[in-house]
């Protein structure tokens, strides 16, 4: 980072965790984050297409290594969401969670790129204060829209499988009993849930991947320091990048594991 | 945290790839893996159905063998019967014809005996009456005396 304004630390950690941002009209709600949008919806495409490449060619005889690979990831989604959800899983919940899983997997993964090589890349390719932020699952943004997709989805099962008037027969009635003197008790009651199920299903991933990008950042300080700290930098980076590997993944299975749950309750009724 | 727009256009992706997925990825995976699933089934349930089969056929076969064995075994017994009955039969005729021919041979005999013995009494009885006819010197007349003359050739 040669600038022309000197490398303090928060001016390093605000330039790294500043989204690429485009206004579309007044107001702070009404702009996109380029950055976000640009890398999610191309780790989509990449993540589906891929599957879709080679689900193109299945064939029920004798799988290619590559049919086998992502046959053994239908598989495990497949017996995850059989164990959860007992329903027909194969019209909705069992390819969304197909979709999910590798969509976020993919979204997290973007942690392992360098940090800097990747604001080098923007500032080369944009300019000196184009900001570029890889990581879309730390943004905010996507964790909310995934997670109240989501949520809007459960409403929808729930009312689907109960009808409207059940729906809210159950708000009222579950979980303590269908006495009037309690109805506030329970719709407190689910209400609390029905807050909180989203909060947590979003701030959870994207906890766990800003703040592992964060250390990232410090990292890289630390690194700037001097070869002292170029060298543990370095060796505290690389442990800190094999054990990220394991919160990719983790982030990513717990993600979809609690699309699969909240949906699978929608459908139960108390 | 600024939660803007981006939300919205990120819901809508997340709804279009889930779609996608739906529609055209989970589908055609599916039916490859749960058609293969069923090709195997079939495959081992056919593999098994030929293991019994084959374990059938060599009983069959094992039992036919046996029961040649048993059928090629008692046909020797009843040719041996069947040759010592020959043996048997042959020797019972023999032993008949034998006795057959001796008993001819010995009626034979006897017939020749009989002759011998009536043309010897012929012969005596002739002599007899020639020596008769010599004592009495004289012609007996055969036809006056022949009551007597047969009475005495029975005699002899």
């Amino acid at each position: 980072m040669a600038t022309e304004h000197a490398l303090t630390p928060s001016g390093y950690i605000e330039h790294h965790l500043s989204f690429n941002s485009y206004p579309l009209q007044q107001g702070s709600f009404w702009s996109i984050h380029v950055d976000t949008l640009v890398m999610s919806v191309l780790l989509g495409i990449l993540a589906v297409g891929l599957i879709f490449w080679v689900v193109r060619g299945a064939t029920s005889g004798v799988p290619t290594k590559r049919q086998a690979f992502i046959e053994l990831l239908f598989t495990f989604i497949d017996d995850q969401v059989k164990n959860i959800y007992h329903g027909d899983r194969h019209k909705f919940i069992a390819p969304a969670a197909l979709t999910v899983f590798v969509w976020v997997l993919l979204m997290n993964a973007m942690d392992f790129l360098p940090v800097d090589w990747v604001a080098a890349a923007a500032s080369a390719i944009g300019g000196e204060h184009v900001k570029w932020r890889v990581v879309p699952t730390s943004d905010v943004n996507t964790t909310f829209a995934l997670a109240l997709t989501v949520w809007l989805l459960m409403i929808l099962f729930a009312i689907r499988a109960k009808g409207l008037g059940g729906w809210i027969h159950e708000l009222f009635c579950a979980p303590f009993g269908s006495n009037p003197i309690i109805w506030p008790a329970n719709f407190l009651f689910n209400l609390i849930e029905y807050v909180s199920k989203p909060l947590s299903h979003s701030l959870r991933l994207f906890g766990n991947m800003y703040a592992g990008e964060v250390i990232f950042l410090l990292l890289g300080l630390w690194a700037a320091t001097g070869l002292t700290g170029t060298v543990a930098g370095a060796i505290l980076g690389a442990g800190w990048s094999i054990f990220h590997i394991l919160i990719v993944a983790l982030q990513a299975f717990i993600f979809m594991m609690l699309t699969v749950v909240y949906l699978a309750m929608a459908e139960e009724s108390h | 945290m600024d939660i803007n727009f981006t939300l919205v256009a990120q819901a809508i992706a997340f709804l279009v790839l889930i779609v996608f997925t739906i529609k055209f990825v989970w589908p055609p995976l599916l039916t490859a893996i749960e058609t293969r699933q069923k090709e195997i089934a079939d495959g081992l349930a056919a593999g098994e159905r030929g293991r019994a089969e084959l374990e059938q056929s060599s009983k069959r076969a094992a039992d036919a063998l046996a029961e040649a064995k048993q059928k090629a075994a008692e046909i020797l017994a009843l040719a041996e019967k069947r040759a010592t009955e020959i043996v048997e039969e042959a020797k019972a005729n023999a032993k008949a014809e034998g006795e057959r021919i001796i008993t001819g041979a010995k009626a034979e005999i006897d017939q020749e005996l009989n002759r011998a013995k009536e043309g010897l009494r012929q012969q005596v009885s002739t002599l007899a009456i020639a020596g008769a006819e010599k004592i009495l010197r004289k012609e007996i007349d055969a036809k006056a005396h022949a009551e007597i003359l047969t009475s005495i050739a029975k005699e002899l």
